[in-house]
């Protein structure tokens, strides 16, 4: 049977009045939270880790065995913060999330807080999202209202404050110690690990970081049962996820379905690529993930069976591609991503993509050298695995993997501009009115 | 229809390796806050310092309310906020210029940010960067002579299946075209009321936000849609199907689609064909 989409969290997206909490507990919001407040709070941890749910910003660790590292209890401060700074290029799910629904978050946050004994949590939110940010203040404000934050909640004498903390515009801090310093005022650059923030985390003290979505499914995994959970999805992938198409589709958005699910089969709900154009190239989960091509049609979108093709899950954030698009371009844009956000700490990641930087733009003029394809694989080499985070490294993605599938266009940056063999207004999603002499640089 | 003037995005920002994201060094400012500001200042500092276990973790929110006095990250506001936070002015000034939202010279009323990052790029996000560029007369970073509208290259804003993406002062402003993207310029410039697609009811000044961005709440929570239709893709086809996860036994689902009802009453979004909506994209 093909597989269908199943709606958890953005079940009440469409509600009228999605964001507040009488909507949320009209619909059964904070019984979970209720239920989890007269549980056991290692039972919790275990029903997290039982139900198999693994990361959902990128990495896919599992869950509740990153809150079980935590050690245990000497009667100091323990935090979760969680990362809602969204910024992986393609990834928009935990953003319209928390426009629709703040309260299936913080539900997460209080459950979540309770089972690790933190008192005091965080939502680290990107900045760039004032809307959103007004939403989460207000939910939390309801929640102190209503006593579901605060002091002795639900008359169980656990107490739990919730700050919502708003960034200033840095990619870096998605990665999790880059998010710690940063919320710790510092300029957002990561730390060496270990130690792990399990063991010395926000101020130097144990603390769980976690992605928005898997703070927002912990609140059904409680209600429903890990097995509920774990019935979802694949073997090793377990559960369900949002999965965000954009770009060249007939009908973008948001499709939550079990993991597992193939482009081909998101693609059939969402009308295909558009009209009159043929699948070029696509990420599985955002700009850091490297690319595929039709061929991958068909793999399974969970976490093996992506990194089984060569790629990862990522965020899925599945970013479509039609044939007027030209790699070399999209590619070149992405390293300028890479090198701005680059945060400067590590030599590799900073100098390589700088330098990978100006062979791309040579390559978008038609002016790259014959060599140009070797460098930058050789770049690419040297900056991989040698930076303290993971942003060295998804630098590198975009490159080694459009070289791998399209050889033939970097080779054509060697000699013609991007813009002559894939003129951009052929790619836009409105209608642009060219002539010959205005194209033409 | 859009008319494609000009040299594409890349010719200019590359020319002599230029960089897509210039920015200037910090500019001081000598002239001291007013007894009054100053007061108004360290009331909000207390506050804001007493939501954090250890102060220091104030410098972000610190730094966006300097901004809501001051339109950008002045000298004294650095001088402050060192001050405030047992910190030198050094340490200040390097954890300001690391983030992109703080601003290295006065800024306009009003940041219009385009998208240029790869698929809101490829989208139409390049082209329309070039005409609001072309028509506002300034580049990346830099702002209208009646200070006004500051323009910016912004990177991914997680709105991916509404690109090509605009973001005026932090608020979202769906599928845009060059013409959409242009005459929300203009208005926003006359001084008129300008909806957001996904947001508050209009767009607030550059000050305004910088203050809820310092944590402070305005009394726009709850206008604006919950979902817009893209982010209500998926869940509409499950409705249309009967799809649901398991154990889902139906429930309240909506009889309407409400927040697209609810996006042409006057708290909310434009309706079609009205500027700046949706409808100004779709092809003909």
């Amino acid at each position: 049977m093909a597989t269908t989409l199943t709606p958890v969290l953005t079940k009440h997206w469409d509600d009228p009045r999605s964001w507040t909490l009488e909507t949320y507990q009209r619909d059964g919001g904070y019984q979970a939270l209720d239920k989890a407040l007269h549980t056991d709070p290692a039972a919790l941890i275990d029903e997290v880790k039982n139900s198999g749910l693994r990361g959902r910003g990128g990495a896919g660790f599992p869950t509740g065995l990153k809150w079980s590292f935590l050690p245990e209890p000497d009667g100091g401060p323990r935090y979760l913060v969680v990362n809602a700074d969204e910024s992986e290029p393609g990834t928009c799910k935990d953003i319209p999330l928390m426009m629709a629904t703040p309260h299936i978050l913080l539900e997460g946050v209080a459950i979540t807080s309770f089972a690790i004994g933190c008192n005091h949590a965080f939502i680290y939110l990107r900045g760039e999202v004032v809307h959103v940010y007004r939403r989460l203040m207000n939910a939390v404000q309801e929640a102190y209202d209503a006593g579901l934050l605060g002091k002795d909640i639900g008359g169980t004498g656990f107490d739990l404050d919730v700050t919502v903390h708003a960034g200033a515009g840095a990619y870096e801090c998605g990665e999790e110690t880059a998010l710690l310093d940063s919320l710790e005022g510092r300029r957002g650059q990561p730390r060496l690990k270990p130690p792990f923030p399990a063991v010395e985390g926000l101020y130097a003290r144990p603390t769980v970081v976690n992605n928005v979505e898997s703070v927002a499914s912990v609140p059904s995994i409680i209600a429903n049962g890990a097995d509920w959970f774990s019935g979802m999805g694949t073997e090793k992938s377990k559960g369900y996820g949002i999965f965000s198409l954009s770009g060249h589709v007939t009908r973008p958005g948001q499709y939550e379905a079990p993991l597992g699910i193939t482009l081909r089969e998101l693609l059939d709900m969402a009308g295909g690529v558009r009209e009159g154009h043929e699948l070029k190239f696509w990420t599985p989960g955002g700009s850091s993930t490297p690319i595929f091509t039709a061929a991958e049609l068909d793999v399974p979108l969970d976490f093996d069976s992506v990194a089984a093709a060569g790629s990862m899950l990522g965020t899925r954030a599945l970013q479509i591609f039609d044939d007027t698009v030209s790699v070399v371009h999209a590619v070149a844009r992405w390293t300028d991503f890479y090198a701005h956000e680059s945060c400067g700490k590590c030599t590799p990641c900073r100098e390589g993509t700088y330098w990978m930087k100006q062979i791309m733009t040579r390559l978008e003029h038609g002016e790259g050298t014959a060599e140009d394809i070797e460098t930058l694989l050789d770049v690419c080499d040297n900056i991989f695995g040698r930076s303290f985070c993971a942003l060295g490294d998804a630098a590198t993605s975009p490159v080694t993997s459009g070289i791998q599938h399209f050889r033939e266009e970097f080779e054509l940056g060697t000699h013609t501009p991007w813009w002559e063999a894939f003129p951009p207004e052929a790619s836009a999603l409105f209608p642009v009115a060219t002539s010959k002499e205005t194209v033409s640089a | 229809m859009t008319e494609l003037k000009h040299v594409h995005a890349e010719e200019r920002a590359h020319k002599s390796n230029a960089i897509l994201h210039p920015q200037t060094p910090l500019q001081a400012s000598a002239e001291p806050y007013t007894d009054e500001q100053l007061a108004q200042l360290n009331t909000d500092i207390d506050e804001i310092i007493a939501r954090y276990p250890v102060k220091r973790s104030a410098l972000l929110p610190i730094l966006h309310l300097v901004q809501s006095v001051d339109g950008y990250v002045t000298g004294r506001g650095v001088r402050l906020c060192a001050e405030r936070l047992g910190l030198t002015e050094a340490e200040v000034s390097g954890v300001a210029t690391f983030y992109t939202q703080y601003k290295r010279h006065p800024n306009g009323d009003y940041t219009i940010g385009v998208c240029t990052n790869t698929l809101c790029a490829v989208m139409g996000g390049d082209l329309i960067f070039d005409a609001v560029s072309e028509h506002l007369g300034i580049g990346h970073d830099e702002t209208t002579e009646d200070g006004k509208i500051t323009l910016e290259r912004v990177e991914c804003n997680a709105a991916c299946d509404y690109a090509p993406v605009v973001m005026a002062n932090w608020e979202f402003f769906d599928k845009q075209t060059p013409e959409s993207a242009v005459r929300m310029a203009d208005d926003l410039r006359a001084g008129k009321d300008v909806v957001p697609t996904r947001g508050a009811a209009k767009v607030c000044t550059f000050k305004h936000i910088e203050r809820v961005l310092a944590g402070f709440p305005d009394e726009h929570a709850n206008e604006g849609v919950g979902a817009g239709e893209q982010s209500l893709e998926g869940l509409r086809l499950a409705h249309q199907n009967d799809w649901r996860a398991p154990g889902d036994e139906g429930g309240p689902l909506s009889e309407e689609p409400v927040q697209n009802t609810a996006i042409t009453d006057e708290t909310g979004g434009p309706l079609p064909g009205e500027p700046h909506s949706s409808a100004d994209r779709q092809e003909d």
